[in-house]
């Protein structure tokens, strides 16, 4: 890094303290700092959002105020900002920055806050079935379950309705295609089918039961919020978990993510009608599911993860074998990725297909393959240097098309990047205590990590017996979701699954 | 692409061998199951699957259950797109108050005789899901349920011997069911 890149560093840096320094600090926030500040303040950082930074990481509520957290990619620091509304109103952020608008909908339904200006106020999470409002605010009455969506105009233009129930194996959701003829005018969302109450759940929870309802808000993600929930415990308490955890526990993540992956490259070309390469996709993710079960005894190890550490270690043979599935997949892997790129029939259904505009992709913060297809730069491995990641050295695969085929590519090179990294993490494992107790006390932590979709938040306030007071988890898909409704735009609706499936957006991830 | 289907038919196919139905699933289905029902389906079953507010990882590993290790098709077990193909609804999930509706929507959309499988802890249960404000709960809460497959999520062995147990001829233990006989 030059002397330029740092002074540049720290100017950024200083024009977001600048904002926030009239603000109060809470002490016991870690490791980032969080700020409770006043309106005028929360105004002036609204116009540098819509001006492009700092990104919007998360917005959420709590009964008696509103929080976001920003991140200062250069700069790679993050902050939390706190407003407290104690009618339950607050300037909308959405009114200037489109990316805040679902989110503060889905804290309007939660908790009853009113962004003033807010451009949608429908509700989102809330379909009116609930028996009762505002679940987790003030008071709860129940709600109309009417909800209007968004016209289309135009000469010729018909409507298809799809969902929640789809033709696949897949979660449910709504979309509401404007088309004309073949092509597609508007798509516009309706989710929260799966919403579980899973921020209501987490109120009052222990930290084993936060654990694993943390592992349960998107199953395919469930290593990566564990973890992400472990480290803002972690961050919270101010503990720091033995080193040999942390490796563990990158390993689990790699094996998460290429699993992923695989499932996914195989997933996106079937719904291009190329089944060879789903089957042969299959079969590698299948061995990696197995291995993971071999040497973490939950295929998709699921509760490995927890404050204070890890709960199995990996045995001699389980690094052997995991050796082994390094090597069998990169013996078997190059011979499917030059199938997808000699395969003309299939290129013609992913090149050009669903394409994401860069700017869209920063404004939105969009993480994972949909942002770095794009070529937005942004992992949270690599940004936030989490442990062990701040050892390992490894690149960032990014495209530029933003097309469904960089959205392969991105995932292609990814699996092959995990799997040095297995490799990597495999030779330094350190010996060592695999867990720490983790006391019982009061704290804020927040955790960004890296899963195989992208950036996953977690924040959350543990009260003074050690219990949880108040836990966001931010999916990645919140801020894919949208941009999915743009890439859409002006394709044939037969494309739709071919673009839905390369954002492979998480829906209980985002119904939370 | 030649290459690769070559090789696919000289190397010997990674498929398992069938397991043996589950004994629970078998005794369970031998009190729930129409005999009238069992005849009239055969061996062949087609089977819709229902994400009524899964945390997704049951997909995944009903997902494996058609990879080539697990190839549930050569059992004559299928995945249709529509319920009216269906004779299997294949429901996961803590049911949440918004799927609620369609899920019973999808129900009544399936013709008699059919049967609901519940997959997953959460299905079973609601697991840890169960005593939020906006789940429902168990499937059986929505739905007449005539299998629980448990796990978080089971794995597609455990699945697959339970499906399998939807197959098994076993008509002296069956006990009529009006609404299944249809
Ligand atoms: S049983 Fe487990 S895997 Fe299945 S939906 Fe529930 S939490 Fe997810």
């Amino acid at each position: 890094m030059t002397a330029t890149d740092e002074t540049g560093k720290e100017a950024r840096m200083a024009g977001l303290s600048d904002l926030i320094t009239g603000g109060r600090p809470i002490a016991s926030h870690r490791p980032w700092p969080r700020v409770v500040v006043d309106e005028a303040t929360w105004q002036a950082v609204m116009a540098q959002l819509a001006d492009g930074n700092p990104t919007l990481l998360g917005l959420w509520g709590e009964a008696a105020g509103v929080h976001i957290a920003l991140c200062d990619e250069a700069a790679e620091a993050i902050v939390v900002l706190s407003l407290d509304c104690a009618d339950g109103r607050y300037p909308s952020v959405g009114a200037q920055h489109p990316p805040a608008i679902r989110p503060e909908r889905a804290a309007q339904d939660l908790f009853g806050l009113t962004p003033i200006g807010l451009p949608d106020t429908r509700p989102w999470l809330d379909h009116g079935r609930w028996g009762l409002s505002r679940p987790l605010g003030a008071a709860a009455v129940p709600r109309d379950p009417a909800y209007a969506f968004l016209a289309a105009e135009g000469e010729s233009l018909h409507q298809i309705p799809v969902g929640p129930v789809h033709a696949g194996i897949i979660e449910p959701g709504h979309f509401r295609f404007s088309a004309s003829g073949e092509t597609v005018v508007r798509l516009e969302e309706r989710l929260g089918y799966v919403h579980k109450g899973i921020e209501g759940l987490m109120a009052g929870a222990t930290l084993e039961q936060g654990a694993r309802l943390a592992g349960r808000v998107s199953g395919d993600s469930t290593v990566a919020y564990a973890l992400a929930f472990a480290r803002a415990v972690e961050a919270a308490l101010g503990v720091e978990v033995p080193e040999r955890a942390h490796w563990l526990r990158a390993l689990m993540a790699e094996l998460e993510r290429v699993a992923n992956h695989l499932g996914d490259i195989g997933a996106i070309c079937n719904d291009a009608a190329f089944s060879l390469m789903h089957a042969q996709c299959g079969i590698l993710r299948e061995q990696v599911l197995r291995a993971s079960d071999t040497c973490f005894g939950h295929r998709l190890m699921r509760d490995r993860i927890i404050p204070g550490g890890v709960t199995v270690d990996l045995t001699l043979d389980g690094a052997a074998s995991l050796r082994r599935l390094v090597a069998a997949l990169r013996r078997r892997f190059p011979a499917l990725i030059e199938l997808y790129d000699n395969t003309a029939s299939l290129q013609d259904r992913t090149v050009g297909t669903g394409v994401l505009a860069l700017d869209r992709a920063r404004q939105f913060g969009a993480g994972g393959f949909v942002g770095r297809a794009s070529g937005r730069r942004f992992d949270a491995r690599r940004s936030m240097r989490y442990p062990p990641y701040d050892r390992l050295a490894f690149e960032v695969p990014t495209l530029e098309a933003g097309d469904v085929n960089a959205r392969i590519w991105v995932r292609i090179r990814e699996v092959g990047q995990s799997l040095d990294l297995i490799d990597m993490i495999l030779d330094a494992l350190p010996a060592g205590a695999l867990r720490l107790e983790v006391p019982a006390a009061a704290g804020e932590g927040l955790a960004l990590v890296e899963g195989f979709r992208g950036d996953i938040l977690v924040w959350l306030r543990l009260a003074e017996d050690g219990r949880i007071a108040r836990c966001h988890l931010r999916d990645p898909s919140w801020f894919q979701w949208p941009l999915l409704e743009a890439a859409i735009e002006g394709n044939i609706v037969a494309d739709f699954p071919l673009c839905n499936k390369s954002f492979n957006c998480s829906y209980s991830g985002h119904d939370l | 692409m030649r290459k690769l289907l070559f090789e696919s038919l000289i190397r010997l196919p990674v498929t398992e061998p069938a397991p043996a139905p589950d004994d629970a699933a078998l005794a369970e289905l031998g009190e729930a199951l129409g005999l009238a029902a069992r005849r009239r389906l055969g061996r062949s079953l087609a089977i819709r699957e229902v994400d009524a507010g899964s945390c997704n990882g049951c997909e995944l590993e009903i997902h494996a259950l058609n990879n080539a290790y697990y190839d549930i098709e050569r059992f004559g077990l299928r995945f249709v797109a529509s319920p009216r193909h269906a004779d299997v609804l294949l429901v996961t999930g803590p049911v949440t108050k918004n799927m609620r509706e369609a899920l019973e929507r999808t129900h009544v959309a399936t013709p008699d005789p059919k049967w609901v499988v519940a997959v997953g802890d959460c299905a079973v249960d609601g697991g840890c899901f169960a005593s939020s404000y906006a789940v429902v709960g168990s499937v059986a809460a929505v739905i007449p349920v005539d299998l629980r497959i448990p796990g978080c999520p089971p794995a597609p062995i455990a699945m697959l011997k339970g499906l399998l147990a939807l197959l098994e001829p076993d008509t002296r233990r069956a006990v009529q069911r009006p609404a299944a006989a249809g």
